[in-house]
Parts: C-alpha cells; structure tokens; sequence
C-alpha cells in the first residue's frame, strides 16, 4: 500500500468532555454544550470560538436512541456556530474516530485553519432490549443477528476462538475489568468510577441495610466468578466484561500546525493516522484479531514513522474485555497470542511498562458510542500534557494513541499524537 | 440452476426450502456464502448458484444469556440460553448459525472444532413462516 502523508501538519489544541454516565432528562445537545464548554476553558491561551469554520460530529444512531436524526446542525446551532458546516460521521462506535480523521482531512487539505471534532450519543433513553438491538444494527442485520448474535455476543465468540488459540481463561478477562476499575476510580468523569472492591462494599452495605443475608466474597476475583454479582451476558462475557450503555460527549478543537502556538504551547500534533473497513465477523479469516486494527495501526505507524515501542500511552477501544486484550496484539504492544499473559502480568495496568486505558476505558468511563473515539483523544490530551491528576504516568510522557474501533471491526480508526 | 437475483432475499427464500445457498464467480472460481451479485475476490459479474453440502466445523461460539427482542420472542431469556456461532463449512465460506443440540449450561465443554451439519429451525406461523439457518454436531 503507497505510504501516505498529510498535506500539512494538525494539531490538537483544546479538548474537553462531559461526564459520561445515565443523565434522564439530558439531550446529546445538553451534553454537548458541557464537553464544549470544557474544551473552551482547555485552550491555555484563549480563543475566539468564532474562528472555528467546521464541525464534524461522530454519532453512531441518535436516530433510534432518540428520535433524532440530522444531529450535527442541531450541534452547531447549540454552540453558536451555525452556518458554518457541520458534517455527522457515523462509524458505529468509531463514529467519532473517524470524525477526528474527516476533520484532520480537512484541514490537511487546505480547505479549513480551524475546526470543531464532536462526539455524542443517548442511549439510556431506551430499555436494554431496544439498546441492544440498536447495538446489533452495528452488525450484519441480514446475515448475522438472524443466527441471534448480540453484540456482546460476537465479541464473547471473538473470546472462545481466541481461548482455544491461546489457552486464555475467562479470569484474564476479569483481570482487564479488574484494572480498568482501578484506573476509572481516579477519572472524576468516569461512569463507574469504583473499584471493584468499592463496589463489593457497596453491595454488603447495601444488604446490611436491607436486612438480607451479606455476601461473602473472599475477594475480588471470587466477586467477578459470583454468577449473581456478575452474570454471564454471552459466555465467557459477563456483566463486568461489558462497557456499560452510557450518555456522553466529547469535543477537540483541531488547527493547522502553523497557528497551534497561537492557542498553546502544549499542543497535540496529529502525527499519525490510518483507517480500515472490514465486512461481517463470520467472514474473516481470523477470529482471533481484528484485521481492520492492524490495517488502521500499520497505516498510523509508518505515517508517523514511530515503532509500538515508542508509544508511551494508549487509550483502546474495550467495549469488552477481549477486545482491549486483542488490541494490544493488534497494535503490535505483544505478539499474537501474548496479550492475555501481558494482562495477567500487570504490564497494561497504570504502574505497568505500557500502560493501557489510564481513563478506566470504555469498561469504567463509560460508552457513548459514538462519543467514544474523541472521549480516548481527552485522555491522550491530559496525560500527554501532565493534566490527569491523580491518574497521571510519571516521566516525560509525549507520545499516546487511541484506537477506535467501530461495530467488530468493521470500521477501525488509529491516530498517534505527539506533544512538542 | 435457476437465474434468481443473488440477494438476501433470494437466499432466505431457498433457506425456507431447506436449501444453503451460496454464489460460485464463473470467472474464478470464488464461492461466496451468503451469496453476492458479483465476485468481490475478481470483480468479475458471471455468477452462478451453488448449494452447500451442509457439512462444517465449529470455528468460534457464545451462549447468549441476555437476549435480543427476536429471540425473546423465540423463547429465550436468562434462564434459557442458547448458543450461536460461527461456522466453517467444508466449502470453504464462514457463515453464523444457532448451533443446537450442545450444553448451554457448561459452555466450557462445547469445543471449537466440532464436526457440524446444517439443521433448519422454523419459527412464525402462516405467512410469517420462516426459516432459520442453525448447525449441530454431526452425529
Ligand atoms: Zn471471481
């Protein structure tokens, strides 16, 4: 494949987010106006929103979840900034991935100096069955959810066929919960920000007060095998496999490299970038990975001409645990097959040598789906620029990335940043 | 073989004669399960209908506790889970099925692998009939 390169140099020079979680009685435009206003507040040395030029906002379907169609101009409207064009980008849950990539086309091109990137999505308006049939609309209708395929339910035969591959067991993919808990009780915007032992306390005091019996879990790991505490979702898939069904919103404001020091002199430059497509689960040759990831990664490597070993952080699409275990062979971190054991070793934790998902990741923070993607670039944002308080990597941390992934791996969005 | 469109509906109508149809590109040779109206490995547009042998293994599966608002429908919930998967047939293509006849209650004993044959699970009455693609170890 010829190498690509951009036009001009990106950069990243605000980011902001809302808290993600169940807000009844918030529209995506409520929570899009907060993350908004947080990326306003980011800029170090101000702007005038005014300049921005375009907006392209990542949403996956406000369609079902809301009722709402033709999202983007309404989010424009919200913020003040109509008539300037605003572009809705759906990539399922890489909706606003591949968001971040149209508008670093764009102003790679030439076309624009200053644009706004969004993500949203409301999704705790509908019951769960509605939710995961939405889910599954991110999948082959006609060819895959007949079989009665849910979404948890390709990724967890994602998870048997990478078991019968690698000799992994259904308590690696504890583990990653586990320590995305860890993470998300330090991320004040995170959804579930507990650790799971919070959350086992939580329970017994819960019981206490109801005057029923209090369970007895010997520890966090006998908590996650309780089928009561933790049912089975799609086997091996259990409730704390699965990243919860959020709402949520997130906002990046991107300019060309030759005015980021106008607006920091910590920007984000957009170093690397690839995207891939993929067709149905069941038709390809390998269950065991995401072939549009490594696609997406080897695209982003070679235009930012750095090596997996040169990424010092990484925000990874877990919407279950096999998929943040996946990712990091896909990213090429460890060799196929050596994720789990890398998992299971504590390397992906924050104290870990490659850090992983410092924000709790989907599984803690929350998913709102089609705000997920740029939600990934916030964190990259503050642990690239010493901001993630008490969550924040020791050293001189300058180079991150995220990788979005969307439905299984249909679509899949990789970009590298680097502070200078 | 007859010149039916190579379309989902067109498959699901043999499927509800109990028949796994895929298209066989003319040019070379590529068989793709479900069928296309065009080979996507040549390009080329000389397709023809082929029926699968039925015969497959089992590549990769879940047990689906939480169901979704159709196989609700069909009678499945938390307390009677089912499993669905992925499955290699002999000719080749992977396609998803409801795998039957296999113990929901131990997924940990279902082996991927598995010789499988083609099974047919029908469900709606009248016009509403249809017919679903399902697969179960081969006895
Ligand atoms: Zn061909």
């Amino acid at each position: 494949m010829k190498q690509r390169r951009l036009g001009r140099g990106v950069a990243i020079v605000g980011a902001g987010m809302s808290k993600f979680g169940a807000f009844p009685g918030l529209a995506t435009r409520d929570l899009f106006v907060d993350a908004f206003q947080e990326l306003l507040a980011s800029v170090d040395k101000g702007f005038n929103p005014q300049e921005i030029e375009a907006l392209y906002i990542g949403n996956f379907s406000s369609d079902l979840f809301e009722g709402q169609a033709h999202t983007a101009p309404i989010m424009a409207d919200w913020v003040g900034l109509t008539p300037r064009p605003a572009t809705r980008v759906e990539g399922a849950c890489a909706s606003s991935g591949v968001a971040l990539r149209e508008g670093l086309i764009a102003i790679a091109s030439g076309l624009y100096d200053i644009v706004l990137v969004g993500g949203i999505e409301k999704m705790t308006d509908l019951p769960t069955s509605r939710v995961t049939d939405t889910l599954a609309t991110a999948a082959d209708v006609t060819y895959e959810v007949p079989a009665g395929f849910t979404f948890p339910g390709l990724y967890a035969s994602m998870a048997t066929a990478y078991m019968h591959a690698y000799r992994a067991t259904p308590e690696t993919f504890m583990k990653v919960g586990f320590k995305n808990h860890e993470n998300g009780a330090l991320n004040a915007k995170a959804q579930f920000g507990q650790r799971i032992a919070d959350i086992m306390e939580a329970r017994k005091a819960s019981a206490i007060r109801k005057g029923r019996p209090v369970p007895t879990w010997s520890d966090e790991m006998d908590f996650l095998h309780d089928d009561r505490a933790n049912p089975i979702i799609a086997w091996p898939m259990r409730l704390y496999d699965c990243s919860p069904i959020s709402d949520g919103a997130a906002a990046l404001l991107l300019v060309s490299e030759e005015l980021a020091r106008q607006f920091t002199d910590s920007a984000l430059h957009i170093i690397g970038a690839g995207q891939a497509s993929d067709g149905a689960t069941h038709d390809r040759p390998t269950l065991t990975g995401i072939p549009a990831a490594r696609h997406a990664a080897k695209m982003a490597y070679e235009m930012a001409g750095v090596a997996p070993a040169d990424i010092q952080v990484a925000e990874v699409h877990d919407c279950f645990t096999i998929a943040e275990i996946m990712a990091t062979e896909d990213l090429d971190f460890f060799p196929a097959g050596e994720g789990w054991k890398a998992a299971e070793e504590g390397r992906t934790a924050r104290t870990g040598d490659r850090p992983i998902n410092t924000s709790g990741g989907l599984k803690s923070k929350g998913h709102p789906v089609g705000a997920s993607g740029a939600g990934q670039v916030v964190e990259i944002w503050k642990q690239l620029r010493g901001e993630a308080g008490e969550r924040q990597l020791s050293g001189d941390i300058r180079l991150g990335l995220t990788h979005n992934v969307g439905g299984t791996g249909q679509t899949c969005a990789v970009h590298i940043f680097e502070r200078r | 073989m007859s010149e039916k469109p190579f379309t989902g509906a067109v498959f699901y109508e043999y499927l509800n004669e109990h028949k796994l149809m895929g298209s066989r590109c003319k040019t070379c040779g590529e068989v793709h399960v479900p069928p296309r109206p065009g080979c996507a490995a040549c390009a080329g547009s000389a397709v023809e209908w082929v029926e699968m042998s039925g015969q497959g293994a089992l590549a990769a599966y879940t047990v689906i506790h939480i169901a979704p608002t159709a196989m609700i429908e069909a009678g499945y919930d938390r307390n009677t889970p089912y499993c669905t998967g992925v499955v290699a047939l002999a000719e080749g293509p992977r396609i998803s099925a409801q795998i039957l006849d296999v113990d929901v209650r131990h997924p940990e004993t279902i082996e991927i692998g598995t010789p499988l044959e083609i099974a047919f699970i029908e469900r709606g009455e009248g016009a509403a009939r249809r017919t679903y693609l399902a697969f179960r170890p081969e006895k």
